[in-house]
């Protein structure tokens, strides 16, 4: 082989990778047990401060730090302080994989809080589940997970749609327009929405799915006038809610006869489209920052106090806010020496713990959460009216739409 | 039918917002030669100014429109002056430099007016609908409509019809030429380029009311401007007008007829087609370079 520049710069760029990839194994072996060292628990928080999905998950950051300091003011964990490294994976899945890596070898955090997407926790998924790590995801989503390494604080379908499907059926009729963006977890949401509505002798009208980002709606209006469904039911994301509602009432339409029945738009959408806009329209959740309780008002009240009387709390950031308290009383239990991801995790199976939302539970068996669902109706100042709560915390089934599988202590079973 | 109508309504919008975001770039792009992949994030400044003008102070969204078309001119203007005018034969460095003054802006907006989603108010004689034919059609959007036509006419006046187009002419034909019969054609080009960023900034400021007003909104706005100029033809006002008719009619029909994701890739495929056979897009315009 010559020596030339191309084959250099190859042969050193092999080099690189291979040293980058064999390098860890060299040293964590000897690392021991370092995880509550010199009175301090790390702990990582990773949600994207910069690109497309910062302007949720810099709420979710927020509820996180605000639970972190005030653990530490009233004393730590067991006299120990949390210290939170903060970093920024930029909305980028790939980024998200490199900076758990970090978080987990280099900083050796006990956990790692992050995630709004289920492509950035698919990416990190296994970073958590080599290194025996442990991360917290506090966004609702599509189920149809069973991790023994994350856990998982926000609701599944079943937990949003069980009750809602009916309700609406009961309230406007049994035409649902079926509307989402073009990703995994409104189509899972949508057959979990299919199985209900068969059930209930309903009928879909339309099924589509917009591309994420999308901003024009036209068309997708035209279809809703000649279908004319009884709900519209919407999983559409981020920017495009607002575009869709926007247009919604610009095109003439009325909640009253065809409102929007919608599992993802919160307060942080209703704050960007102006409260009008949204008026009207439902939303199940298990958590609104308008939810009459003591605990509630001691968050928001914190919250904004933080944060500037303009800003709004909603389901992924109270859910950030509790997963941190549950933590904390995981932690409380494991004595000094025996802190780690595994403990942890073991500690906080079964857990109870009092959230803005209600009492909340960790199912030992799938590390899901039991929550609290409630219907809301937006109003015209931002707010949701809570119309109806469940009468009992509802189990999370990751698994509800796919009969004969279930996620158990030893993972999936029946897949 | 009343169908039929409503789909052509929103076709006609779409192509009616496609043209308004294409519109500075067809100037800049098509009389200075320049790729602006800033383009999008002009579009972004108009949307935040009319943002910042409404909630800062109460103005209503008229006549934030003019305030913010000089914003951004502005801006424009200081862009071109420092950066762009030093790399006019380099254009692969200027599509590095746009690109990374738009990443710049960006950011900026992300640092000074938060990562939030802010939101413009529809004036509220706008914010209803007319019943035509049986079907509702937002006034807003006839709005848009309206004026994009207005700004249409402008432009062409401007180009054709004022001392300051003919010289833009005669330095797009030939630089060098042009400047020694007396023209200051980095003048010309500063001003065009202001030009250019106002009409941008101008859109943006209207699209904010039927959309989300987010710093990274741009980046949907540029490719598409991009794919209006492209298929329309360099430099040709005409061209861009149909271009933007076609693709709008044919976004808005394929998604009606199957949906949206099915007609972004096929209004992308039909593009990448017709710049294959035809890559001096449907008009030309016939001059010496």
């Amino acid at each position: 082989m010559t020596f030339t520049r191309r084959n250099f710069l190859k042969s050193t760029a092999v080099a690189g990778v291979a040293g980058s990839v064999g390098f860890p194994h060299i040293w964590i072996k000897d690392s021991g047990a370092a995880w509550a060292a010199n009175g301090e628990i790390k702990v990582g928080v990773l949600f994207s401060l910069t690109g497309t999905t910062a302007v949720v998950e810099k709420s979710m950051h927020n509820a996180t730090m605000m639970a972190i300091d005030e653990i530490n003011a009233a004393g730590g964990i067991n006299g120990m302080k949390l210290t939170a490294i903060v970093e920024d994976p930029a909305s980028d899945p790939a980024t998200f994989a490199d900076k758990s890596n970090k978080l987990v070898l280099n900083d050796k955090c006990v956990s790692v809080f992050g995630s709004y997407t289920s492509a950035s926790r698919k990416a990190v998924l296994p970073v958590f589940e080599k290194r025996k790590n442990l991360y917290w995801y506090p966004t609702l989503y599509e189920g149809r997970e069973c991790s023994k390494n994350v856990m998982y604080t926000g609701a599944v379908p079943n937990q949003q749609q069980k009750e809602f499907i009916p309700w609406l059926v009961k309230t406007f009729g049994k035409k649902f327009y079926l509307i989402g963006s073009n990703y995994i977890y409104p189509k899972e949401e949508n057959n979990v929405c299919k199985i209900l509505l068969k059930e209930l002798g309903g009928e879909v009208v339309g099924e589509e799915y917009v591309p994420l980002g999308h901003s024009e709606f036209g068309s997708v209006l035209n279809k809703f006038r000649e279908t004319k469904p009884d709900v519209i039911f919407s999983t559409v994301v981020g920017d495009s809610v607002i575009a869709l509602h926007k247009q919604y009432k610009a095109a003439g339409f009325s909640p009253d006869k065809m409102p929007m029945a919608s599992l993802t738009t919160s307060e942080v959408e209703i704050a960007a489209m102006g409260g009008e806009y949204a008026a009207g329209h439902f939303t199940s959740a298990p958590y609104f920052m308008g939810h009459q309780s003591k605990e509630n008002e001691v968050f928001v009240e914190n919250y904004r106090k933080r944060f500037g009387k303009e800003s709004v709390t909603h389901f992924v950031s109270e859910a950030a806010y509790f997963q941190m308290h549950l933590f904390r009383k995981a932690v409380e239990k494991i004595g000094k020496g025996d802190i780690t991801p595994i403990a942890v995790r073991d500690a906080t199976a079964g857990l109870e713990i009092m959230a803005p939302q209600g009492k909340v539970k960790v199912d030992g068996d799938n590390l899901h959460c039991y929550l609290w669902p409630k219907i809301g109706q937006a109003q015209a100042d931002g707010q949701f009216k809570v119309i109806q709560q469940s009468s009992d915390w509802v189990k999370p089934e990751p698994y509800w739409a796919y009969p004969g599988q279930s996620c158990t202590k030893d993972g999936l079973k029946g897949a | 039918m009343d169908i039929f109508f409503g789909q052509l309504f929103t076709g006609l919008s779409i192509a009616s917002i496609l043209l308004l975001v294409a519109l500075g770039l067809a100037i800049i792009y098509g009389a200075m030669g320049v790729i602006n992949l800033a383009h999008g994030e002009f579009v972004m400044l108009g949307a935040y100014g009319t943002w910042f003008l409404q909630s800062q102070f109460g103005l209503p969204l008229i006549p934030c429109l003019l305030l913010v078309f000089f914003m951004v001119a502005a801006a424009g203007w200081v862009v071109e002056s420092t950066v762009v005018r030093f790399l006019y034969h380099r254009p692969l460095d200027t599509i590095l430099a746009t690109w990374g003054i738009g990443i710049m802006l960006q950011q900026a907006v992300r640092l000074s007016a938060g990562a939030e989603l802010r939101y413009v108010q529809t004036p509220e004689f706008l914010s209803g609908s007319i019943d035509i034919a049986g079907v509702g059609i937002p006034s807003y959007r006839l709005f848009i409509l309206a004026l994009t036509a207005a700004l249409l006419a402008l432009t062409w006046f401007v180009i054709q019809r004022t001392e300051f187009g003919m010289k833009l002419r005669a330095v797009t034909q030939n630089r060098e030429m042009a400047s020694c019969y007396g023209i200051n054609s980095a003048r010309i080009y500063s001003l065009t380029f202001a030009f250019g960023s106002g009409l941008a900034g101008l859109a943006g400021a209207l699209v904010a009311p039927i959309k989300s007003v987010a710093p990274d909104m741009g980046t949907n706005f540029v490719v598409d401007a991009f794919m209006v100029v492209v298929v329309g033809g360099v430099g040709s006002l005409i061209g861009t007008v149909v271009s933007s008719g076609l693709l709008g009619s044919g976004t808005a029909g394929i998604a009606f007829l199957l949906n949206d994701t099915l007609a972004k890739a096929l209004v992308f495929l039909a593009v990448v087609v017709l710049v294959r056979f035809r890559p001096q897009g449907l008009f030309v315009d016939q001059r010496r370079r």
